[in-house]
């Protein structure tokens, strides 16, 4: 999956787990948290949609990768390119 | 069966907590003794007439654009939206004392204002202190006990502001008499004064039908009827539960709302069983009084009135049936876009001795509720003249009505004196949620179920 994609799996995620959010202008470099008033719940459901919907695992450690959504292209891409068969 | 959770209790927390967890395809049963969904908070239908048990009020009431509500974040959090609530807000409520009154609404400046004019020299503490508890992080699971009472006597000079203010706080939410935990404290005067009551216009169940059909469409199961009779336990580990049936099933987690002395007692003697002094006493009567007009119409335009007729307010199980010196009056027609409720509603809720409702015979029971029915109607004279005379019928509960349906210990509303916050109990896979975790009311207990299931599974790998 390409970096574009992953990106809209992200903000389609988002727009789950958080519907009243306003997806219409995120900014790529900047923390999710600050731009969407997202707060730990709704980062738990970000990890929680990514094990449902495509069985990857995020583990603890690794939560603060999603802070943007460059990081989150950045740390989930490889996890997407290993579901994809080639 | 095997499931990876089983809830007790088709309650707001059970239902909440049954929702996220199988959302995230968790194998989730629900058992319920009684036939009606909703715990503490139910509805059922008298003579026609269509009744709430609890609902006085949601509390939480937001603004939609305000994402870190309370109410907001669980709405996020069980997928669904502010429409399956219909939550409308009220029009304002007072809290009554002899001589003086607060109005408030769910806009603060109200309280603010209301405060300035009656105890001005109070009005820059009480200002500093509201900023200070707007800061404070009531979520934060492991802070220590301290007394309300006590933080309010050094942050507000005037005893009777400071008695005015924990009325209806105690009243929405305190498990202890005379004084509670300030951590709840700030939750509950948050939850009622910064944010606000709603009401949708269907009554609780429109929020229990909204939980229960959302539970069911993410593939939850649900056996009503099914009381559990005991939870077995090997060691310090839960491995499933019997029914009253007889029927055995197993489990990887258990989440309780029947309460935390309840839960333990279903464990039997294996389990350490808590001192006496840990099953709640603080329960009420409530009076409803159904009228073929509405209260509006007869010049009564409060949603909820907090009263104290006495010298000093008192907030404990009375030694005689009933304490009639202080309560709460709720007219649900009084809420915004209320008219289509057939009837006009007066609800009267006073604090009841459970041990003293215990004690009557069946007969004297009978009289006994008889006697509310006459106190809900002198006090809707007292409010409405002319309300008797549109009388169509009354009807009432009793702490035994509580106990009856909901197995609380006492008909206790809000549970143990003592809450278990992070939700665990000495056994390792037995959770409490819902009353006895420690956030309580609808919202509360929306919001417990939430919590215990996103700390206890779904943040586990
Ligand atoms: C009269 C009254 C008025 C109220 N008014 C308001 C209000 O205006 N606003 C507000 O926010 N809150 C109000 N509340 C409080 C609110 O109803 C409760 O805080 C909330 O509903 C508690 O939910 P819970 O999840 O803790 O579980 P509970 O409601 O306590 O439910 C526990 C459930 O477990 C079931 N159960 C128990 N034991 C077993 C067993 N062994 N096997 C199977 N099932 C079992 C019970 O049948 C019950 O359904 C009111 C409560 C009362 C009683």
């Amino acid at each position: 999956m390409g970096d574009l994609n992953v990106k809209k799996v992200i903000l389609e995620i988002i727009s789950i787990v958080a519907p009243d959010a306003d997806l219409s202008d995120v900014k790529t470099d900047v923390r999710l948290r600050d731009q969407l008033e997202m707060d730990s719940m709704d980062f738990l459901d970000i990890v929680m949609e990514l094990r449902k919907r495509y069985k990857i695992e995020v583990p603890k450690e690794d939560y603060q990768m999603l802070a943007s959504l460059d990081s989150c292209v950045e740390y989930l891409a490889p996890k997407f390119a290993a579901l994809s068969p080639a | 069966m095997h499931y990876d959770a089983i809830i007790i209790g088709a309650s707001m927390s059970g239902l909440a907590a049954g929702i996220r967890l199988a959302y995230f395809d968790k194998r989730v049963l629900i058992l319920e003794r009684h036939y009606a969904y909703g715990g503490l908070n139910s509805y059922y239908r008298q003579d026609g007439h269509e009744f709430d048990v609890g609902l006085h009020a949601v509390t939480n009431f937001c603004d939609p654009n305000d994402r870190s509500a309370p109410l907001s974040k669980l709405l996020r959090q069980l997928r669904l939206t502010r429409e399956d609530f219909d939550l409308r807000p009220q029009s304002y409520s007072q809290i009554k004392f002899p001589g003086i009154a607060l109005n408030f609404s769910n806009d603060f400046a109200l309280l603010e204002e209301q405060v300035a004019r009656q105890f001005p020299k109070s009005a820059d503490n009480f200002r500093k202190f509201v900023e200070d508890l707007r800061e404070f992080n009531d979520t934060d699971l492991s802070k220590p006990y301290a007394s309300a009472r006590k933080t309010l006597q050094d942050r507000l000079d005037d005893p009777l502001l400071i008695e005015m203010l924990l009325c209806p706080i105690m009243y929405y939410g305190s498990a202890e008499p005379h004084d509670m935990d300030f951590t709840q404290f700030v939750t509950m005067f948050k939850s009622l004064f910064l944010e606000g009551f709603g009401r949708p216009p269907e009554g609780v169940r429109k929020i229990i039908k909204a939980l229960v059909k959302k539970y069911r469409a993410v593939g939850g199961q649900i056996k009503m009827k099914s009381g559990v009779a005991k939870i077995n336990i090997d060691a310090d580990r839960m491995r499933g539960v019997t029914l009253d049936t007889g029927e055995t099933l197993t489990a990887d987690n258990i989440f309780s709302s029947a309460g935390y002395v309840e839960t333990m007692a279903l464990c039997g003697d294996k389990a350490k069983q808590p001192p006496p002094e840990e099953t709640g006493a603080v329960s009420f009567v409530e009076s409803i009084a159904v009228l073929d007009t509405k209260p509006k119409e007869l010049g009564h335009d409060a949603t909820i009135v907090f009263f104290n007729n006495a010298k000093t307010f008192t907030y404990a199980p009375p030694k005689e049936l009933v304490d009639l010196t202080s309560g709460v009056v709720c007219s649900p027609n009084n809420y915004q876009d209320h008219d289509r409720l057939p009837n006009g509603i007066f609800r009267v809720t006073w604090l009841a001795s459970p041990s003293a409702w215990s004690k009557l015979s069946e007969s004297a029971y009978k009289d006994a509720t008889a006697q509310c029915n006459e106190h809900v109607l002198k006090t809707l004279n007292s409010y409405i003249p002319s309300g008797t005379e549109r009388l169509v019928c009354t009807d009432m509960f009793t702490p035994r009505t509580i106990e009856r349906y909901t197995g609380h210990r006492n008909g206790a509303v809000y549970g143990s004196p003592t809450k278990r916050r992070d939700g665990c109990t000495p056994i390792k896979n037995l959770y409490i949620c819902g009353t006895d975790q420690g956030f309580l009311g609808i919202v509360g207990a929306m919001l417990s179920g939430i919590t215990v299931a996103n700390l206890h599974v779904l943040s586990k790998a």
